[in-house]
């Protein structure tokens, strides 16, 4: 009995290995099932994400497991097995553990703290529980797993800021106004990165879109696309009048908003506020338009300023990660290697009963007169001796993890069990 | 029994003071709770003493410097808890009892005794006056609040070196729709106040109006008000200069509020 995982992500493998390796959609199904059916396996998990693909077992060799999964993988997939090779690690007992909790907890992931995974890790459980491929080992990993990430998320702000510019200029949009979707967002000129901020955005919900852009045509394109109002790039100061956020990128090579005109547009919106998002490179709105009241404006570096702070404080907060995560390892190796005393103990009793049994059996043929209720007396006394005797036993074998292995072997040997039967059970 | 209800009052304003300093750097919903119910029980403990104080002389309780100190932050603490219902800005907490408290413990060291109101303030004008006018002045009390918050959020954003409290503080669209709302709560009560006070002067010493100091604050605070009102309704003056002209007009109603008592001057001697 052992945990095993074996898998690839964003660090080992690149984007055309991973999307080949991964299961998709129905996919999925049939995988975990030859997965499980593989004679080295006996439970099975199978994570499939855009950034990871992770197969979780419970193996008893894990040497030939590895051997077979690999194989599995290459077949199903039908990938070259050296490349396969090159981008799979291997985790096991305590180390797969840690690996399965740190996945959990969004400490492994590309961005740390990105909230996604543990609900990516939820589904594949489920669906793993849903085809019957896991045991009393996997469930019990899988739903400390869950525990720990949320345990995490709720001791650490581990995910708590936002780490990518379009998150970062969402959150500031949010803490200027109160309510996004009555707000009128304008899209200005249409860089690639302006682009992804604004579908961002407006992911978030706004009340109106507007788009500008030198090529008008581009411009209906793209609010055609985002259901918005197209406007020609010379008539985007009457727009600013009732934008509330304005999102800027439109290659000019000059400063396309001044001071004084800004001031005028806010004269003309009587200070209602505004959230400018300056991210050309050069510049495209004059940096002194911060300085207006009711103005705010931030480009390219400042939302990177945010991103790297908010970074840095997320790496504070995964070493405070790690630290719940190797605090929760301990009591979980403690109910794992309990395990191993399981087939002892289960055996042990089988032993005492079949004895009781016997001797009961002995003494009925020797007393055949006897009524129900002296039967039943002496059954209950056998079963309160056997009880006694083997309840010392028991515990010994349930406690005392460091000493288990020997103990597990001097019971064996006093009681006269041996080894198939432990097997069997 | 008065005395030690106000005493336990200051106590438990005195340590949800502490918390709600805490609660600003420490982000703990634990913290939150426990601060919220100490001002709760403070202010069951305050209004308890309000009543004591109302029964055994027989009429509103806001006659002399203390009770008018106290009666003004048992007012500011009613709007938190009805601000708190409807909107949930915990946050707020920790910019208003400092305040609370100061005006609570200024009431603790002044002379507590019960005594009998000259027969000029015996009228019904003095439950509406007083009741009227420290109602307004907590609205304006919770602009304060609500106006420095706005600053430092606005601090923060402007300064694009988001952290601390960032995180914690509703947005500024958000802080200054509940800063004019407060005025727009706290003005009619002023006026109110002002009116009822020259109806109750001429009742009492037969002029509407004489210049007495309180009454000049008074109108000064009254214009400060109207003037924030007016620039923003014409001129757009929101955000920013709405929060400091609301801070300033707090200042400028504590500065009347003792400053009046230490001068000892005028008809309002009693308050």
């Amino acid at each position: 009995m052992k945990i095993f995982v074996i898998g690839l992500n964003h660090n080992t493998a690149d984007v055309e290995v991973r999307e080949k390796v991964a299961f998709n959609g129905s996919r999925l199904e049939e995988g975990l099932k030859r997965f499980r059916e593989l004679p080295e396996v006996e439970e099975a998990v199978i994570l499939s994400t855009c950034n990871r693909v992770e197969l979780y077992a419970n193996v008893k060799d894990s040497v030939k497991a590895s051997e077979s999964i690999k194989t599995f993988l290459s077949e199903f997939h039908n990938i070259n097995r050296a490349l396969l090779d090159k981008a799979l690690y291997t985790r096991e007992d305590v180390n797969a553990v840690r690996h399965i909790f740190r996945v959990a907890s969004s400490l492994d992931s590309m961005v740390v703290g990105e909230p996604q995974i543990l609900g990516q890790l939820k589904e594949a459980f489920e669906i793993a529980l849903e085809k019957k491929a896991t045991g009393i080992l996997l469930n019990k990993l899988m739903k400390k797993a869950i525990s720990v990430a949320k345990r995490v998320r709720r001791d650490t702000r581990i995910a708590e800021n936002a780490v990518s510019i379009s998150f970062a200029a969402v959150e500031l949009a949010k803490k200027i106004f109160t309510d996004l979707s009555e707000k009128v967002f304008m899209l200005l000129g249409a860089g690639e990165m302006a682009e992804l901020a604004a579908r961002h955005l407006m992911s978030n919900g706004v009340k109106e879109v507007i788009v500008a852009n030198r090529s008008y045509e581009r411009a209906c394109d793209l609010a055609k696309e985002f259901n918005g109002k197209p406007v020609k790039l010379d008539n985007f100061l009457q727009e600013m009048v009732h934008s509330d956020i304005v999102i800027c990128s439109t290659g000019a090579p000059h400063y396309i908003l001044l001071k004084d005109q800004m001031q005028k547009v806010m004269k003309d919106r009587k200070q209602r506020p505004v959230f400018l998002i300056d991210i050309s490179v050069p510049r495209n709105i004059d940096p002194k338009i911060n300085d207006l009241d009711n103005v705010y404006l931030y480009n390219i570096d400042d939302l990177q300023g945010i991103v790297d702070a908010n970074m840095f404080e997320r790496k504070k907060e995964a070493e405070r990660a790690e630290k719940i995560i190797e605090e929760e390892i301990g009591p979980f190796l403690k109910w794992l290697s309990s395990l191993d005393s399981v087939p002892t103990i289960v055996a042990l009793r089988e032993k005492a009963e079949e004895i009781k049994r016997e001797e009961i059996e002995k003494l009925m043929n020797r007393f055949p007169d006897l009524d129900e209720k002296q039967r039943k007396a002496i059954e209950y006394m056998a079963s309160a001796i056997i009880n006694k005797l083997i309840h010392p036993a028991t515990i010994a074998l349930k406690e005392d993890p460091e000493d288990r292995d020997l103990m597990i072997a001097i019971i064996k040997k006093l009681y006269g069990i041996d080894e198939e039967e432990k097997e069997d059970t | 029994m008065g005395t030690i209800l106000f005493e336990l009052a200051l106590i438990f304003y005195f340590a949800a003071t502490v918390v709600s300093i805490i609660e600003l750097f420490k982000d703990k919903k634990i913290i939150s709770q426990l601060m919220l119910s100490l001002v709760a029980v403070g202010f069951v403990l305050h209004t308890s003493n309000i009543i004591y104080r109302y029964v055994a002389a027989g009429h509103i309780p806001i006659t002399n410097f203390h009770e008018s100190t106290s009666f003004f932050s048992w007012s500011i603490v009613l709007i938190f808890f009805i601000l708190q219902f409807r909107y949930r800005v915990t946050i707020l907490c920790s910019f208003v009892m400092p305040v609370v408290f100061v005006l609570m413990f200024s009431s603790s060291m002044l002379p507590q005794e019960i005594k009998p109101l000259s027969p000029v303030l015996r009228s019904y004008w003095l439950t509406i006056h007083t009741v009227v006018a420290f109602l307004g002045n907590a609205a304006f009390a919770l602009a304060f609040g609500v106006g420095t918050m706005y600053l430092v959020q606005e601090h923060y954003v402007k300064s694009k070196h988001i952290g601390g409290i960032f995180g914690r503080l509703p947005s500024l669209q958000t802080l200054d729709a509940l800063n004019y709302k407060l005025i727009t709560l706290g003005f009619p009560l002023l006026t109110l106040a002002i009116i009822t006070g020259s109806l109750w002067a001429e009742s009492a010493w037969g002029s509407y109006w004489r210049w007495d100091p309180r009454e000049v604050w008074s109108l000064t605070t009254w214009f400060i008000y109207a003037i924030i009102l007016h620039a923003r309704l014409v001129a757009g003056w929101r955000g920013k200069r709405a929060a400091i002209l609301s801070i300033v007009g707090f200042l400028i109603i504590l500065a009347a509020f003792f400053g009046i008592k230490v001068l000892r001057k005028g008809l309002h001697v009693f308050l």
